[in-house]
């Protein structure tokens, strides 16, 4: 259930005056169980390489392994259906594609189109609903008369609902208060505990920091670095260098090790932090009694 | 969808493009109407150099053109084909039930064929070279003499400009809503035609939705920047006639000339 990328080029409109690099020799292997986060500036590729996690751009040169079956340039786009189905996108602001008239009906529409039964489609729309945290007497209501929060909730239960075994999310709390935001990481955290590979774009360093554990940097249409968050937050000249942000425990790693502090590795969590700088003012306690 | 060349502008920098787009308009508008004085091979070829030298002189390649012209193919094809095989007169050189080659049918299917060239070509001239803003703006021009007949010609102007500033913009909420609902399993290019149809609804209402979302918070953006219905407006964009534009319209008269010299001798 892992994903596979060799030497991947995306070129768009090729062959007219606006065509564009948009990859540019990717390889790399993400492993299945993993929750990976895709950084990189704006126009650096993260929403090219996403389509094609599963088929919606098919790869100009090179090869890419979904879960076992083979994507490439002449991919007939009968066989997509079976990836599109172990794959679920939530592109950005995904509330502007619901479309039905009541929220289980919405939910529905993904287990429907990729073969579940009625009765199966409506019971995994129910638990999902209950699961993105809105409550049973909303599922017949429209989705138009929901909150902005509310909607982007129906609509990442509508892609969770058929339960794929990759998820990518582009920029899922954008726009969410932050409770929402904390909710719903929670929620693709669990899915990810639960055995499924978990994909994040993300522009912020606080989330990646704290859920991921694994990591691609994009830059250009290349892939610039594949490691974990870890290693990659640690070296911070990096990181300066290649115009990304700094997570705030990192950042306050830092101030606390010019302060005196020892740390024998980066923490990147606000719970590692926080344990470790406790385990550091237990050691100094001892010591001055 | 990126194929579609018409209603497209390539940046450039060649004297077609420095031309008020008052003046382009006009004369594309008015070359559609001339083609139809052509009658004989005379006309026919003057016409033709005249488009050529439009064409040339946009310093475009000549691929981007010719993608212009391809998706009609078929239809001039079919018109010409039509021609050759349903008109009479003159000699006839080949012969079955109601089809007959003449050598007048010959003569207008090569006609047909020119004038839909012709038009396809002065038409992507004009789209080519001219950004959609410009063209909003000589249309206003152009409609100006209507606002004595009570037509709200700003206004008008500026649904066209907003409607032209919001095409691109639309064409890619389009693309984002197929391929979100694609990703959730919705097929658009199989099954039957009714089941094709039903396959839309998944992207129209969405985008109806999203449209309508984006004109209420545009036009409360637009009134706190302090625009008022019917308040007098100063322009930002000023349309300057350049002495291309009379070199054009010199061009374009000399052609409707020597179109109604050929045709009365």
């Amino acid at each position: 259930m892992s994903i596979e990328f060799k030497n991947v080029d995306y070129v768009y409109a090729p062959g007219t005056p606006f065509q564009t690099q948009g990859l540019a020799d990717i390889s790399f292997k993400i492993e299945k169980g993993s929750f990976v986060a895709i950084a990189g500036h704006t126009g650096s590729g993260k929403s090219t390489l996403m389509q094609h996690f599963d088929g919606l751009l098919l790869p100009s040169k090179g090869k890419i392994t979904i879960a076992g079956d083979p994507i490439n340039a002449n991919t007939s786009s009968k066989s997509l259906k079976a990836i599109r189905k172990k794959v679920g996108l939530v592109f950005q602001f995904p509330e502007n594609q619901l479309f039905e008239e009541t929220v289980l009906k919405d939910v529905m529409f993904g287990p429907l189109n990729f073969g579940f039964s009625e009765q199966k489609a409506k019971e995994q729309a129910v638990e999902w609903i209950k699961k993105v945290g809105l409550s049973e007497d909303m599922m017949d209501k429209s989705p138009f008369e929901l909150s902005g929060g509310q909607m982007r909730r129906v609509a990442i239960a509508g892609v969770m609902a058929y339960e794929p075994e990759i998820l990518c999310l582009d920029e899922p709390a954008a726009g969410l208060d932050p409770e929402g935001q904390k909710q719903m990481f929670e929620i693709f955290k669990e899915y990810q505990r639960a055995g499924h590979t978990v994909i994040l774009i993300s522009h912020n360093m606080d989330d990646i920091s704290e859920y991921a554990d694994d990591m691609l940097v994009l830059d250009h249409g290349h892939l610039i670095k594949h490691a974990s968050p870890q290693e990659i937050f640690s070296d911070q000249e990096w990181v300066k260098k290649h115009y990304l942000d700094e997570p705030a425990t990192s950042r306050l790693t830092r101030e606390l090790q010019k302060g005196g502090f020892q740390f024998s590795e980066m923490p990147l969590t606000i719970e590692s932090l926080v344990s470790k700088v406790a385990n550091e003012l237990k050691k100094k306690g001892d010591m001055d009694e | 969808m990126s194929k579609i060349i018409i209603g497209r502008y390539i940046p450039g920098n060649s004297i077609v493009y420095k031309m008020d787009p008052r003046g382009k308009i006009i004369a594309t508008f008015l070359f559609i109407v001339i083609i139809f004085l052509a009658n004989n091979w005379v006309s026919y070829f003057f016409l033709s150099i005249f488009t050529l030298l439009a064409v040339w002189a946009t310093k475009l390649k000549p691929k981007v053109f010719w993608d212009g012209v391809k998706p009609l193919i078929w239809l001039i094809l079919f018109t010409s084909v039509l021609q050759l095989f349903f008109t009479t007169g003159g000699k006839v050189y080949w012969h079955w039930g109601v089809f007959n080659i003449s050598e007048y049918g010959i003569q207008n299917s090569i006609f047909i064929f020119i004038r839909f060239v012709m038009i396809i070509l002065t038409s992507t001239v004009l789209t080519l070279t001219t950004t959609s803003l410009e063209i909003a703006d000589g249309m206003e021009w152009i409609l100006k003499p209507l606002g004595y007949l009570k037509v709200p010609v700003a206004q008008i102007a500026l649904v066209m400009s907003i409607a032209l500033r919001f095409v691109p913009t639309l064409l890619d909420q389009t693309v984002r809503i197929m391929n979100a609902q694609r990703a959730r399993g919705a097929d658009f290019n199989s099954g039957g035609l009714i089941k094709r149809i039903h396959s839309i609804i998944p992207i129209l209402i969405p985008l109806f939705i999203s449209s309508l979302t984006v004109a209420i918070d545009l036009a409360t953006a637009m009134e706190a920047r302090g625009y008022r219905e019917g308040a007098k407006r100063t322009r930002y964009r000023v349309l300057k006639w350049s002495k291309y534009d009379w070199i054009n319209l010199g061009y374009f008269a000399l052609l409707t000339l020597i179109l109604l010299l050929t045709r009365t001798y």
